[in-house]
């Protein structure tokens, strides 16, 4: 039991353990049962357990509910709206408004749905979220839960999404909500490929898969020295969580909601939320692994930087969902495997060519990596405006 | 480059952003007052105004203080409440023969006053039935007298349609500012529903009233 | 043994956020591709040309408002042109003018509610919608400014309109013509360079010049396709003949030409209105004062047409001597348009669909009437 935490598991369950060794166990237990060996650890176990899990959800719930008011308000500033405004200051409790709206209605579950699916496809919506959670680190000794495999586990743990999607799709009897599952069944899978091909380049570079070891692998920000990994990721990231302009699964205009067309109340609420907590967990992950995580100038706390830099890629997110279209279905499988498989291939094969000449030690050479990089994605990007030709293969009759 | 137009149109959105000369929204229809502008309101310092009321601060803070907005709105707008001057009305019903919708109904009954040019009738039901009516404006175009004239209020919604009968007694009671649709002489005034005060009834003719002199100089036949 | 499979039926509407109102349209899918379209209208009938015939001459011009409620102008345009035909009614020149400046902002708002909805429809949920009716809204502000109201206009009357504009009317105009330019750019560097709208939207449902004129398609439509077809041009009413100004043309016939045209339609409609102001006469009278509100044709049929936003509108009346016309039948671009939409939308997929649907344009209200 090492202290390496200010805050984490292993000092709750210190703390639970001292707690019970020096109360209850001197006291009542030996009072009661005088015979009985007490050994306080699985008790101090479970506790600290229920503690971390309670702190987790109810943080996640939270920033969920805090992200729904920032999302409304940067959207409608872009428009040129208002955006919430009625209830607290600046329209703050709105999500505490909505949760109460979503709670009072009336939950409907279509006639001839399949009702057990139907009710736990929400369920099973949240918990990836949730367990991601638990793994983003705030500073280099406050982390609920270590794990030196997080990108593994973050990775196998998000693809329950997709799961979850065609679950609520399948139950809910509904041909729009069918498709948008079975949009999404297409979509998520093959937007793994490329997201985890990205991140190799990461681990390649870290020589680790913890996010500790990656963002202290991170002297200069990975997004400095593979651009290619950070625009593929964020592509990804936002196919992954199914936001504009990949959001084709929801798709307002097409299916009016997908998956979630039929679900209504509280069940639909619990959508909605795992559907918020998604660009909070990718935009988290992105400044994991590509934006230094809590590295700053130490004026501010780790902490905060993180989630700074949070902030900042969720506003980027929010403006590129305010400004641009969406893609249609074969356009962007089109993208994934022509253009972004290649992309991610070759940025592996340039930074381990790169990592056998160059000393990654030194912070130098580094920079020469980063200036290597971003040329050949500024190449790549010049080569592909020669190909400008539109829909020219998918012409397929002139009326 | 490919992708520059992808960032061409991201520049639009973040002008539009942060310019506030492209925010163009009004609030609908009263507007939530922060700590700072509800000091301005009261004329006070703002620092003053905490220690002095703090508990209007802290509503402010919840957002519980609003500040009633005036929804803008042309003079000529045609809208809803009818204003009607009984005095110039002469129950000759060119308004529900004009209308479209056949929703005024008007009964006249003899009042037996011999008035100079003929007899006087009154009015006895003047209903318009403002739930069906499309507020055209025929029936203000239609009026001879300039008795009718459009009003200008439009958030008029009831629980029952029958309280969108408008009747005489209404008709009698409601304050008389009309729009200007149609009416000229009042517009040549520079009249305003929203802001100026009630006109009275020999104030919105087209007509000019006349004195004595000029009455009779109108009509007795000079040979 | 080969899998067998059967078309997904899916009933698009009549409640469904891109139908533009109240349309079904009955699609059989294979997967994502379209293979089938049966579309169904008529959940918006109101029986206008019905109504019609117990109406005087002059009422009818409210209903004429209801029919394409995004285009009122035009709308009360084309039907007092009609009247004005039979009756043999002459219009005095500033209300001439005046009429002309007033269907060319019309057609400016119009065209600016299409830009919008074609990218919500395309994904970008709001952002381009509120721009447009942020603009939108100073046109219809100069529409209460002028008649009092903001959609259901009764502007015109035959032989005239009804009330001359105010003196603020002439300054705001100015206003809203020296920034819609701006805008404009805006639009275009939002929209037209957008790859993604460009990967959306070109070479998307093209419809050949000949398969446009063969279904009769007017309007922008048709333009996109590249056929120099305007009634403006070709039939001048109005003031029309005295403006100078282009026709704007597409190349290709797709959906990116379809919106092109309509942006640069507004740039003309623009010029036009400058010329009308430029030219207008000072003063004068507004309406032919020898017009009765009951007017009474001499028994006869006529067809005037103009080119409103959406393309011909039409009024066909006849009329028996009576106040009211014996049948008023009513040419709708929207609903000739929608001819061309089965085969435009066979063999594309479902988000096409939508998009192809949209660069339509289509009025609900125009199409049941």
């Amino acid at each position: 039991m090492t202290q390496d935490y200010i805050f984490g598991f292993n000092t709750l369950y210190n703390f639970f353990f001292e707690i019970i060794t020096n109360t209850i166990n001197s006291t009542i237990v030996s009072w009661i049962l005088p015979n009985f060996s007490f050994n306080p650890g699985w008790i101090a176990y479970i506790l600290s357990a229920l503690t971390i899990s309670f702190l987790i959800f109810n943080a996640a719930l939270m920033g969920a509910a805090v992200y729904t008011w920032f999302e409304r308000r940067i959207m409608a500033k872009f428009q040129g709206r208002y955006g919430p405004n009625r209830w607290g200051p600046f329209g703050l409790l709105q999500p505490i408004a909505d949760g109460i709206k979503s709670i009072t209605k009336e939950d409907i579950i279509p006639t001839g749905a399949d009702r057990v699916v139907f009710t736990i496809a929400p369920i099973v919506m949240m918990i990836p979220g949730l367990l991601v959670f638990a793994f983003i680190p705030g500073h280099i000794n406050s982390m609920l839960g270590k794990i030196n495999v997080g990108i593994a586990f973050v990775f196998g743990v998000t693809g329950m999404n997709t799961i979850a999607v065609i679950m609520a799709g399948w139950a809910s009897r509904n041909k729009y909500a069918m498709f948008g599952a079975m949009r999404s069944a297409a979509m998520l899978i093959t937007y793994e490929v490329p997201m985890a091909l990205a991140i190799a380049g990461v681990i390649l570079l870290s020589g680790s898969m913890s996010f500790n070891g990656i963002i202290e692998a991170q002297k200069i920000p990975f997004i400095v020295t593979q651009p290619i990994a950070f625009l593929v990721y964020m592509i990804c990231a936002t196919a992954e969580m199914s936001r504009a302009p990949f959001d084709m699964i929801e798709a307002e205009s097409e299916l009016g909601g997908g998956y979630h067309t039929e679900y209504s109340g509280m069940k639909f609420a619990i959508l909605q939320i795992s559907e918020f907590m998604a660009p909070i967990v990718q935009s988290a992950l992105c400044v994991v692994l590509f934006l230094g995580g809590f590295n700053g100038p130490d004026f501010i706390p780790g902490i905060l930087w993180i989630s700074l830099k949070i902030v900042l890629v969720l506003f980027i997110l929010l403006w590129t969902r305010s400004t641009w279209p969406r893609l249609r279905v074969d356009q962007i499988m089109e993208l994934a495997w022509k253009y972004l498989l290649p992309l991610a291939l070759l940025n592996i094969l340039l930074i381990a060519t790169e990592m056998t000449i160059f000393d990654i030690t030194q912070s130098t050479s580094l920079w020469i990596m980063g200036i290597i990089n971003w040329a050949t994605i500024l190449f790549i990007l010049a080569f592909l405006s020669l190909f400008k030709n539109f829909n020219k293969k998918t012409v397929q009759q002139k009326y | 480059m490919f992708g520059f137009g992808l960032l061409k149109a991201l520049w639009v959105t973040i002008k539009n952003f942060i310019l506030p000369s492209r925010f163009n929204a009004y609030q609908y229809p009263d507007r939530k007052l922060d700590p700072v502008s509800l000091a301005q309101k009261e004329q006070k310092n703002f620092f003053l105004f905490i220690l002095q009321s703090p508990i209007k601060v802290l509503k402010s803070l919840m957002g519980l203080i609003s500040n009633k907005e005036y929804v803008p709105r042309n003079p000529r707008f045609r809208g809803q409440d009818f204003k009607w001057y009984i005095e110039r009305c002469t129950g000759c019903a060119s308004c529900a023969k004009y209308c479209p919708l056949g929703i005024i109904e008007i009964q006249t009954s003899s009042s037996h006053d011999r008035v100079t040019e003929g007899e006087k009738y009154n009015i006895d039901v003047f209903d318009i039935d403002i739930g069906r009516c499309m507020f055209c404006g025929l029936c203000v175009e239609a009026c001879p007298y300039d008795a009718l004239h459009m009003g200008s209020g439009f958030e008029e919604a009831t629980y029952s349609r029958n309280n969108l009968i408008i009747n005489v007694e209404t008709l009698k009671s409601a304050p008389k500012k009309p729009s200007t649709w149609f009416r000229p002489q009042l517009e040549a005034q520079g009249y305003n529903p929203q802001k100026d005060k009630e006109v009275p009834w020999n104030e919105v003719g087209r007509h000019v009233t006349l004195n004595k002199t000029e009455q009779g100089n109108r009509w007795i036949r000079k040979s | 043994m080969p899998i067998k499979t059967e078309p997904t039926i899916i009933n698009l509407g009549p409640q469904h956020p891109s139908t533009h109102g109240v349309f079904r349209l009955r699609v059989s899918f294979d997967g994502e591709k379209v293979i089938n379209v049966e579309p169904v209208f008529g959940y918006l009938h109101r029986g206008t040309e019905k109504l019609a015939e117990e109406r005087t001459f002059t009422q009818i011009v409210t209903l004429t408002d209801r029919l394409d409620y995004e285009s009122s102008m035009t709308n009360n345009l084309a039907y007092v042109e009609a009247v004005e035909l039979l009756a043999n009614v002459s219009v005095p020149e500033r209300a001439q003018y005046l009429r002309v400046l007033v269907s060319e902002l019309q057609r400016i708002a119009s065209h600016l509610i299409f830009t919008g909805f074609f990218l919500q429809e395309l994904g970008v949920f709001g952002t381009l919608l509120m721009y447009c009716f942020r603009e939108r809204e100073n046109v219809l502000d100069l529409f209460e400014m002028l008649c009092g109201a903001r959609i259901t206009v009764s502007y015109m009357r035959p032989g005239g309109v009804t009330q001359d504009a105010p003196p603020e009317f002439w300054k705001n105009l100015d206003d809203l013509l020296n920034k819609l330019p701006q805008l404009l750019d805006d639009l275009e560097n939002l929209i037209t360079d957008n790859e993604i709208v460009l990967a959306r939207t070109k070479n998307i449902g093209i419809l050949s010049p000949q398969k446009a004129i063969d279904s009769s398609v007017t309007g922008p439509i048709l333009r996109a396709s590249g056929i120099e077809w305007d009634i403006r041009k070709a039939n001048p009413y109005e003031a029309y003949d005295k403006m100078d100004f282009n026709i704007p043309t597409g190349s290709n016939g797709d959906c990116f030409d379809r919106y092109l045209v309509r942006i640069k339609e507004i740039r003309e409609s623009i010029n036009i209105i400058k010329q009308c102001i430029k030219s207008i006469p000072k003063k004068g009278p507004i309406k032919n004062s020898e017009v009765p509100f009951f007017l009474r044709p001499e028994s006869g049929e006529v067809y005037s047409s103009i080119e409103s936003p959406r393309g011909e509108l039409g009024f066909y009346l006849v009329s028996d001597g009576g106040i009211a016309p014996y049948r008023c039948k009513i040419r709708s671009p929207s609903f000739i348009n929608l001819t061309v939409l089965k085969p435009l939308l066979i063999g594309w997929k479902m988000s096409d669909l939508v998009v192809i649907f949209g660069s339509l344009a289509v009025n609900m209200g125009e199409v049941d009437r």
